[in-house]
């Protein structure tokens, strides 16, 4: 059926897959019709799809050190797009990213505008550079330009910090949904999902997590966009939402205006579940500060510039030019995504408040509301509640409260669609937080076994050996952030926005310098990471210890504070040494131009 | 050297268009978000809250394939692209 080589056949190998899992979803459909169980559709869908990504991550076993680092360097642009659009689209996009926008309206939004628009920084100023450079990994960038082991290391620890703040969340996420479709306990699903994520990625390295997260992408876009087309049309919204539901913004804000935002008191908010929130924000208002507003976009963009396992995902195109296009497809995919999460939003919190459909729950009898089957189900699992302040026997809007995942998960059957579609959601998820898990696994892992082992401990090393040594790195990482998600420490989700943080204070300015101005040298870089990193962490510490911190700096944003104290280091302390070598210029030279040889050479 | 200097400046010139263009969309344009959602954008939604759904989005995306499409053009012009067509 397939001839030819693997590359020309890719988009016949992913079609033929789509159809398979299309026809899949179809097969589960019927089996719900005739009578399987929840339960069982729930781990067919994740065990399914597990097997699958299992299976690529096996046939793209590989032994050579360019096909573990780079896949090879031979992924067309297409496809790196949709594989860096999984790799960036974690668990808490798929499940958190409707939730927030629910809850916190204007002022979340400004997450979406910077998840998407650091990319155009990603492709301006740095990708098509260190692609030319022909880097295994960002701190063998850092380490190359700047010289030294001192630059290199301090690059692996910035990298460090920030992916593996990030990689326990995506861990956590893995293991809740595991724990929830298998229906076996967390502290065992998160090692469930660790294994799942490693089978991806410790045969083939980058070329097998390329492969994987390719089918993980397909899996969540359709697990995303099917929902939402389903939920418009059967609430009567419109078939195609993404045009067609501003009389559904407009009425969200009439129903706010008729039945107002009316404030707690502590004393009963007390009586609400942990983790569960009411509406108290305008839907379609600006309810934020331009500033507030503009700084989370600017951290989260320049974060978006630094984080290693997205940039290192642009190293494995064949050619500068590829990279540039790349990261063009990067965002559209990303769009696809990031434009329903709205959507849903609005359709769900239609769907809950407005008392003309029959779903709205606004405005019925608290008796009533308490005895539907999907509050049921959704209150048992401590994801919605209600109750009568006012006792007046109705629920009203601040009487309505519901954790942020539930949009993502419960909107379904709210709305009235069949299972088979919530073990959908299931899978795409958790499609969506192990393809993020395994790129920054992989980024660590690559990073010290490539920078701190082969470049710095053993540079004689067989390539035989290098790659075991990546290969242990990656189960030792792996097994210490599902040790941390096993703890369930308090707030980790939040730290997710903190791995842009830590990675703009110390990275930022160094990437981009060291392409786009010579002057720049190795204690300008070293300076720049160090005092960055740890300007940026104390500003934390201290807005989390009560600080009142400045210029409306808060601990989502102190990357803006860490990576001017950064630029500012750098600058001074390059110009007050000497300047870098003729050698350094000139590789730098080289590097601007996209033809003729890459700048390193790797073997 | 002269030609890769030239080169350089073309870039350094495209890079400032293109970041200019991503202030606006992505900072600029909400300075004004309150005074912006007054006004009815495409398809209906409240301009703001439009821009921040779809608009800057999308427009990120076009922003991307149009620089990738002009360095392209810079580096022919200058006989510094890659063989190949990928």
């Amino acid at each position: 059926m397939i001839k030819g080589n693997f590359i020309d056949n890719l988009p016949k190998i992913y079609g033929i897959y789509t159809g398979g899992f299309i026809a899949f979803i179809i097969i589960m459909a019927i089996g719900e019709q005739m009578g399987m169980t929840a339960k069982a559709i729930g781990i067919a869908f994740v065990g399914f799809t597990i097997f699958i990504y299992a299976l690529i991550g096996w046939l793209s076993r590989t032994a050579q050190a360019s096909n573990y680092y780079v896949a090879g360097r031979s992924v067309p642009t297409v496809f790196n797009g949709m594989a860096t659009a999984a790799d960036w689209m974690s668990g808490a996009s798929f499940v958190a990213m409707a939730g927030g926008i629910y809850f916190k309206g204007y002022g979340y939004m400004a997450l979406l505008v910077g998840w998407t628009g650091g990319y155009v920084l990603v492709a301006t100023l740095l990708a098509p550079y260190l692609r030319k450079f022909g880097c295994y990994t960002v701190p063998d960038f850092v380490g190359t330009r700047y010289g030294g082991n001192t630059a290199r290391l301090m690059a692996v620890i910035v990298l460090t910090v920030a992916s593996f703040t990030y990689v326990t969340a995506q861990i956590n996420a893995t293991g809740t949904i595991a724990s929830v479709a298998l229906d076996i306990p967390f502290q065992y699903a998160v090692y469930v999902g660790l294994v799942s994520i490693l089978l991806c990625s410790m045969l083939g390295g980058m070329r097998g997590v390329t492969w994987t997260q390719v089918a993980q992408y397909i899996v969540l876009i359709i697990a995303y966009l099917l929902p939402v087309f389903w939920i418009s049309n059967n609430i009567g919204a419109g078939f195609f939402p993404h045009f067609m539901l501003a009389d559904e913004v407009a009425r969200i804000g009439e129903l706010e205006q008729q039945f107002g935002f009316v404030k707690n008191s502590a004393e009963d908010l007390k009586l609400v579940p942990k983790g569960l929130a009411g509406i108290t924000k305008a839907h379609s208002e600006v309810n934020a500060t331009p500033w507030a507003f503009i700084s989370l976009a600017l951290a989260m963009m320049m974060g978006t510039a630094s984080l290693p396992h997205v940039m290192m995902r642009f190293f494995t195109t064949p050619s500068v030019k590829a990279a540039r296009k790349s990261v063009g497809w990067s965002v559209f995919f990303i769009f696809l995504l990031y434009s329903s999460a709205p959507m849903l939003a609005t359709l769900s919190k239609l769907a809950l408040i407005d008392p003309n459909l029959p779903t709205g729950i606004i405005g019925k009898s608290i008796a009533e509301v308490q005895a539907i089957d999907w509050y049921q189900n959704w209150n048992q699992a401590n994801l919605m509640f209600v109750s009568d302040f006012n006792g007046n026997g109705t629920v009203e809007l601040n009487e309505f409260f519901m954790a942020g995942k539930a949009v993502v998960l419960a909107t379904p059957e709210v709305a009235g669609l069949p299972y088979v579609i919530s073990g959908l959601v299931a899978a795409g998820g958790m499609a969506a937080a192990m393809s993020t898990a395994d790129g920054l696994i992989l980024a660590i892992a690559n990073a010290i076994s490539h920078d701190v082992y082969y470049k710095m401990i053993d540079p004689k090393a067989e390539t035989a050996k290098r790659l075991l040594v990546a290969r242990v790195l990656l189960v030792i990482i792996g097994f210490a952030g599902a040790t941390i998600a096993a703890m369930e420490i308090q707030g980790i989700l939040g730290s997710v926005i903190w791995a842009f943080d830590f990675a703009m204070s110390g990275l930022f300015w160094p990437l981009v310098l060291g392409v786009w101005w010579k002057r720049a040298n190795k204690e300008g870089a070293i300076a720049g990471m160090v005092l960055g990193l740890v300007s940026g962490f104390a500003y934390l510490i201290w807005v989390r210890s009560g600080g009142s911190g400045f210029l409306g700096i808060t601990q989502l944003t102190f990357g803006i504070f860490g990576s001017t104290v950064s630029l500012v280091a750098m600058v001074v302390v390059s110009l007050m040494t000497s300047e870098p070598s003729s050698s350094t210029q000139k590789m730098v030279d080289e590097a601007r131009v996209p033809a003729g040889q890459q700048v390193i050479s790797q073997r | 050297m002269a030609k890769n200097a030239q080169h350089w400046e073309k870039t350094k010139g495209l890079l400032i268009i293109t970041l200019v263009l991503w202030a606006i969309f992505s900072m600029g344009i909400f300075l004004f978000g309150a005074e912006m959602n007054t006004v009815t954008g495409p398809f209906g939604y409240p301009l703001t809250y439009w821009f921040t759904c779809q608009g800057s989005l999308g427009f990120f995306v076009i922003l991307i394939f149009w620089f990738a499409g002009r360095q392209e053009k810079i580096d022919e012009e200058f006989g510094f692209s890659e063989k190949g067509d990928n």
